[in-house]
């Protein structure tokens, strides 16, 4: 009964419930975001991090969450649960998860609050942490991109797992017993994903040109709206999603440039996001962007066509006056690749487009390679422009440079005889973990963001391997390349062939013994 | 006190060993640590704050969260090491365990040392399977990954029993319980040891005492 437990332990029950929601809300949804989450251990108490742990709180996330319990606490039969769906961009949309946290009347009157109770909601938020990486979900999550998104819903009050198809599975985190009832955490999840496996992604054709703008109706007696997974809108919080995000970055990345934060952003809302979904969502910005989130937002959908190009995709009508996240706006443009904002520097873009993984890297490979092989072979101070008109027709062709300097201050140009070993290398440069990585040029154009060289250890500590990379990205010319130089040298080679031609009919007979070995 | 007991079991290849082990051990050392404890006055004591990272494993389909921390990592990853090493040493179908202790040390009086008692030992037996080609190594891949996941929930399971932890100690027992050399986090005390057995079935030691007594029979 309450009156067995004083109102110092009730109130610092109904405390301790009331963040534990919270955090289970937020570590939930930060696992379906579709980026490895790290923060960092500090052995001195900061006073904020409930649990003792170290779980962030996206604002948007813990406003979702307290308007869903609306001051109330999860009870007997009254549960709060955290619904993950994924919604395709045809606009299919399929329940994956339910996580319950419910509260059942089986009391247990003796354990100390302040202390045990404390401990026990710490260790199930492990708990929590541990088993959302493990269900089928979080491979699904982490694989988001353009072809599908992952949502969440919030919602109090009755379980309902009719979405989850037939014979779902659950698996039980972990229960808390407290004097006013048990505490449960629990997950039930859809098995049945067979016709969505992400094979059958890969190989769906892209969505030409389709916005998906969403408004849910679910026919459930609290309705609360969809959001995404891998979406952060400039809301309410505006400012205090800001500090989160630096603190993400502190713990998380490995490095940036000195660019003014709004490139910065803007240049890793242009990450195509990989199989890791690594990198922009490390600020917190979503993977896939949403045009037009608000008029206040300041990263708006720049479509690359605009530069000059051929534009992708039609103009996107601003959703911004409805700044609530209830949106997830996809951009595929035809070539099926993502244009999300793109700055200014489109050299950057090319670098970024070619971080795509999987199907296609293709590509944007090819569109390097071709922009080397015509440099090469040329051997003249042929501006890009033209280059890049010629290669208009290959997809990506916005993308390529045209404001970059010449060679000189180019990266990217490699000595003649082996632009086959800067491809790959570029390739693999931008292959898992690498986030929108780019030349390194201290050109105005270039902003670089979280570099991680391929077969480098991922962890916080800054890599050598990416220092080294960035050291020594920008070599100088070699001599022999310029062109002064070489026609310098051309015209006395020629001068001095007829010499060499005697010395070597002197030395016939020589080299005839010399093939004879050979044979 | 009983010591609680478990044991896990995953057949994986060689060179998911190390991967597939520090999965476990890691998910487990999560569970078991907590913050440094920070002693005040009137015996109340402040924890810090754990972290956690994910790690995503190169040759499994799988991710874990481990804590953030590079001591603790490091010091698992030496003993994966060496399991790994003497695992694949011994031969292509090597069979071994690996053992993660927690104790509790008790001081003991002049001359005795002082005791250490096990209270929660996890064992994960490890069957190490050689594949022919790249196609069953990516089926293997994926059936590691799913086994994991069920072990992440075995493991989760026990965690929450909430059955015998130690009690918190007083700062002149910390020690006893938690191993505080680490400057970010405070694992219970912990010992990792491993066992080989070879091929026929028996441990690597029982052969060689086998061997010894055979030669001094001779």
């Amino acid at each position: 009964m309450d009156t067995d437990l004083n109102s110092q332990d009730r109130k610092d029950l109904d405390k301790f419930i009331k963040f534990f929601a919270l955090k289970t809300v937020q570590v939930i949804v930060q696992a379906r975001l579709g980026e490895k989450i790290c923060t960092r251990s500090s052995s001195s108490p900061t006073g904020s991090d409930w649990f003792n742990l170290a779980i962030k709180d996206i604002p948007e996330v813990t406003h979702e969450a307290k308007k869903a319990l609306a001051g109330q606490l999860p009870a007997v039969g009254r549960s709060m649960c955290v619904e993950i769906s994924l919604k395709t961009s045809e606009g299919d949309s399929m329940e994956l998860e339910i996580w319950c946290l419910e509260m059942n009347e089986k009391c247990d009157k003796e354990i100390k609050v302040s202390y045990t109770v404390y401990n026990r909601l710490s260790l199930l938020l492990k708990s929590l942490l541990a088993i959302t990486r493990v269900t089928p979900a979080y491979r699904l999550s982490r694989k988001q991109g353009h072809e599908y998104v992952i949502l969440y819903r919030i919602y109090f009050g009755e379980v309902q797992l009719s979405g989850l198809g037939e014979g779902f599975q659950t698996v039980r985190v972990g229960t808390v017993g407290t004097p006013l009832g048990t505490i449960t955490l629990s997950c039930a999840y859809r098995i049945n994903l067979a016709f969505i496996s992400t094979r059958q992604f890969e190989r769906t054709p892209p969505i030409m040109g389709i916005i998906i703008d969403h408004f849910v109706d679910r026919p459930y007696p609290s309705s609360s709206p969809m959001h995404p997974c891998n979406y952060r809108t400039a809301g309410e919080d505006n400012g205090a999603a800001y500090p989160s995000v630096e603190d993400s970055q502190e713990v998380c990345t490995t490095s940036f440039s000195t660019s003014p934060p709004s490139q910065l952003s803007s240049s890793r809302l242009s990450y195509q996001p990989a199989a890791l979904g690594v990198g922009s969502a490390d600020m917190g910005y979503p993977v896939i962007f949403a045009g037009g989130l608000n008029a206040a937002h300041p990263h708006q959908l720049i479509v690359p066509g605009k530069e000059g190009g051929v534009p992708p995709v039609p103009s996107q009508p601003a959703h911004g006056t409805q700044a609530d996240h209830e949106r997830m706006v996809m951009c595929t443009p035809l070539d099926g690749a993502l244009y999300s904002a793109a700055t200014p520097s489109s050299s950057e873009d090319t670098e970024t487009v070619s971080n795509s993984s999987g199907g296609k890297s293709g590509s944007p490979h090819d569109l390097l390679e071709t922009i080397f092989v015509r440099k090469v072979g040329a051997f003249v101070n042929k501006p890009i422009n033209q280059v890049t008109m010629a290669s208009l027709d290959i997809p990506f062709a916005m993308f390529a440079p045209k404001n970059v300097e010449l060679e000189d201050n180019d990266p990217m140009v490699n000595p003649p005889d082996s632009p086959d070993v800067e491809s790959p290398l570029q390739g693999s440069l931008h292959s898992e973990g690498s986030s929108g990585s780019s030349s390194g040029n201290t050109h105005d154009d270039f902003v670089m963001v979280d570099f991680k060289p391929a077969f480098s250890k991922d962890d916080i500590l800054p890599m050598d391997l990416g220092t080294f990379y960035r050291e020594f990205q920008n070599p100088p010319q070699l001599s022999s390349l310029s062109i002064d130089i070489g026609a310098q040298s051309m015209a006395e080679d020629l001068d001095s062939l007829p010499e060499k031609l005697a010395v070597h009919e002197k030395n016939v007979r020589e080299f005839d013994a010399f093939v004879e070995t050979l044979q | 006190m009983n010591c609680r007991a478990e044991v896990l079991e995953v057949s994986v290849e060689g060179r998911q060993i190390e991967e597939a082990m520090l999965a476990v051990l890691h998910t487990i050392l999560l569970h078991r640590s907590t913050g440094k404890f920070h002693y005040k006055k009137e015996g109340t004591y402040s924890i810090g704050t754990v972290g956690t990272q994910d790690i995503d494993c190169d040759f499994i389909d799988f991710t874990y969260a481990r804590v953030s921390s590079e001591e603790l990592d490091r010091a698992l990853r030496k003993a994966v090491g060496e399991f790994k090493d003497a695992l694949r040493c011994s031969g292509s179908d090597g069979i071994g365990q690996i053992s993660l202790e927690f104790y509790q040390k008790k001081k003991s009086r002049w001359p005795f040392s002082d005791e250490c008692i096990p209270w929660e030992v996890w064992t994960i037996k490890v069957n190490v399977v050689n594949l022919a080609n790249e196609q069953e190594r990516q089926i293997c891949r994926e059936k590691v990954g799913e086994k994991l996941c069920e072990k992440i929930i075995n493991i989760v399971e026990v965690m929450n029993r909430h059955e015998y932890l130690p009690k918190m100690p007083t700062q002149s027992e910390v020690d006893n319980v938690f191993d505080t050399g680490l400057k970010d986090v405070q694992p219970y005390l912990y010992k990792i040891s491993y066992q080989i057995t070879d091929s026929l079935g028996s441990s690597v030691t029982t052969t060689m005492r086998r061997l010894i007594k055979d030669t001094l029979a001779l």
